[in-house]
């Protein structure tokens, strides 16, 4: 809009926003407010961030939809304006880049590398062994004592056990690379804190792609060692991908699994829906709509403009860095009819929580076996499921670069 | 109805086989969209439409279309 910045002005203005913005008290499923107020004021404004940079926020869902498909946007981390999320994600992307953060047609071919492993079929195939991972850990916290952390108990072993037998990483060493990960996702952790984490998990996946190298296992990181061997990449670019895919393997899954129990906690006429089915669509619609109502990515998808792009009555010039806010975008009414109210019949399967585009999330399959287990099984073999604290008394990730609560606890 | 895919631009999120699987599947190799029929029969067209939507990379046109609906 003109009177925030207008088109063609390279000055923002003294009144920009810090970005990312502050939730309201009392609403921890709700974006900022001010994210609200944007997308209805200045759909497409500047805001600053940590560095004092002023990128475009796109807050509109058409307007992100459209921007992350469009090719004269590029994810280069190395461009001077790209918009880091962080101190710590900046180190990060400079000690460990990956194809998440890099353009055509690097990006496409290191991609390919890995995607077999998350195709339909191959995610559908898992679907026994994780249904067995869950009723074996629901098992587990029925013997046990009461109250019990969620998050330790359930929501972090889930998806941490999956990736692990999927990359072929030892489950045993969880805790060092739960404990490194947390650090590398958490929006107050230094550069050097970035980098010591960085350093330990780039070694560690290094080890364990030479192990591979000399007895190859069937999963991902013997993929990767073959490609090594092949010389189609590094033993680096692989200990990197290995890492990204760690990561995202269990950090976003978690965080749906304990954030998305809470929610639905918070909403028992929604619950009931879900613990009342057995059928698959509609579990997969409740999946699908708290993916949307959550969005747990929620300090937005980082992309830099190669060409100068009009949209929304403005221009964004060429370099300059555009911040993709998918979560208030997936609470866009033009979008999502009512887009505040928890709906688990909607099956809004057009949102952008794994984003869209050339980069969006890799994983996605995964992450819907996943969750659509989770969900189908938990509520159905612990019925009286409550929360053993107040709302208020609950740690959310307020400072992570992905959302969602630190504990989760609960009795029955 | 035809329908038309592009492998080069194709991410393999596999939104189309989780939508039309009677439509699309992905390859072995490197999950990359397979075309099962060209020419899908008149029940699937809301399916095919839909996927085509969905396709994170704009990787699937249906011939009948307006271009701008196809490249949503």
């Amino acid at each position: 809009m003109s009177t925030i910045s207008a088109p063609g002005t390279d000055v923002p203005p003294a009144e920009t926003p810090d970005y990312p913005m502050t939730r309201a008290a009392g609403c921890p499923f709700d974006p900022p407010p001010a994210l609200h107020t944007r997308q209805t004021e200045a759909p497409i404004s500047r805001v600053r961030l940590w560095n004092g940079t002023t990128p475009w926020l796109v807050t509109r869902y058409e307007d992100v939809r459209a921007l992350l498909a469009d090719p004269r946007i590029g994810s280069d981390s190395t461009h001077p304006h790209y918009p880091h999320q962080s101190p710590a994600a900046k180190e990060r992307r400079r000690q460990s880049r990956t194809f998440i953060t890099m353009d055509d047609p690097e990006h496409a071919r290191l991609r390919r590398m890995v995607t077999a492993a998350f195709s339909i079929k191959h995610v559908e195939a898992l679907r026994p062994a994780i249904q067995k991972i869950v009723d074996d850990l629901i098992d587990a916290m029925l013997a046990g004592p009461r109250p019990v952390d969620l998050v330790q108990a359930f929501a972090l072993p889930v998806p941490s056990l999956v990736i692990c037998a999927l990359l072929g990483v030892p489950y045993a060493d969880h805790d060092f690379f739960q404990t490194n990960s947390r650090i590398l996702v958490r929006s107050t952790t230094t550069p050097e804190q970035a980098r010591a984490a960085t350093q330990l998990l780039l070694d560690y996946l290094d080890r364990l792609i030479g192990d591979k190298l000399t007895h190859p296992t069937d999963d991902l990181l013997s993929t990767l060692a073959e490609r090594v061997r092949a010389g189609e990449i590094s033993r680096h670019e692989a200990a990197s991908m290995g890492i990204l895919l760690l990561i995202a393997g269990h950090e976003t899954t978690a965080n749906m699994i304990a954030l998305g129990t809470l929610a639905l906690l918070r909403h028992p006429d929604q619950l009931a829906r879900v613990s009342a089915s057995d059928d698959p669509k509609p579990i997969a619609s409740a999946v699908e709509e708290l993916l949307r109502y959550l969005t747990i990515v929620h300090s937005g998808r980082r992309r830099v403009a190669r060409e100068d792009i009009e949209i929304g009555g403005v221009t964004i010039r060429a370099g300059e860095g555009v911040v993709l806010a998918n979560d208030i975008g997936n609470r866009d009414p033009a979008a999502f009819p009512d887009p505040d109210r928890l709906d688990v019949d909607r099956n809004p399967r057009h949102h952008v929580a794994f984003g869209f585009g050339v980069h969006q999330c890799l994983g996605q399959p995964l992450a819907r076996v996943e969750l659509q287990v989770v969900y189908s099984t938990l509520y159905r073999r612990i019925p009286t499921l409550r929360l053993a604290v107040g709302l208020d008394q609950i740690p959310f990730k307020h400072d992570g670069t992905v959302y969602g609560v630190y504990e989760l606890p609960v009795t029955w | 109805m035809k329908v038309i895919v592009d492998q080069h631009k194709c991410v393999a999120s596999g939104q189309c086989v989780l939508t039309a699987p009677e439509v699309f599947d992905q390859r072995e190799e490197d999950g990359i969209v397979v075309l099962l029929t060209e020419t899908p029969p008149e029940h699937l067209t809301d399916d095919v439409r839909q996927a085509a939507t969905l396709c994170p990379a704009q990787a699937i046109w249906l011939a009948e279309q307006e271009k701008q609906e196809g490249e949503r």
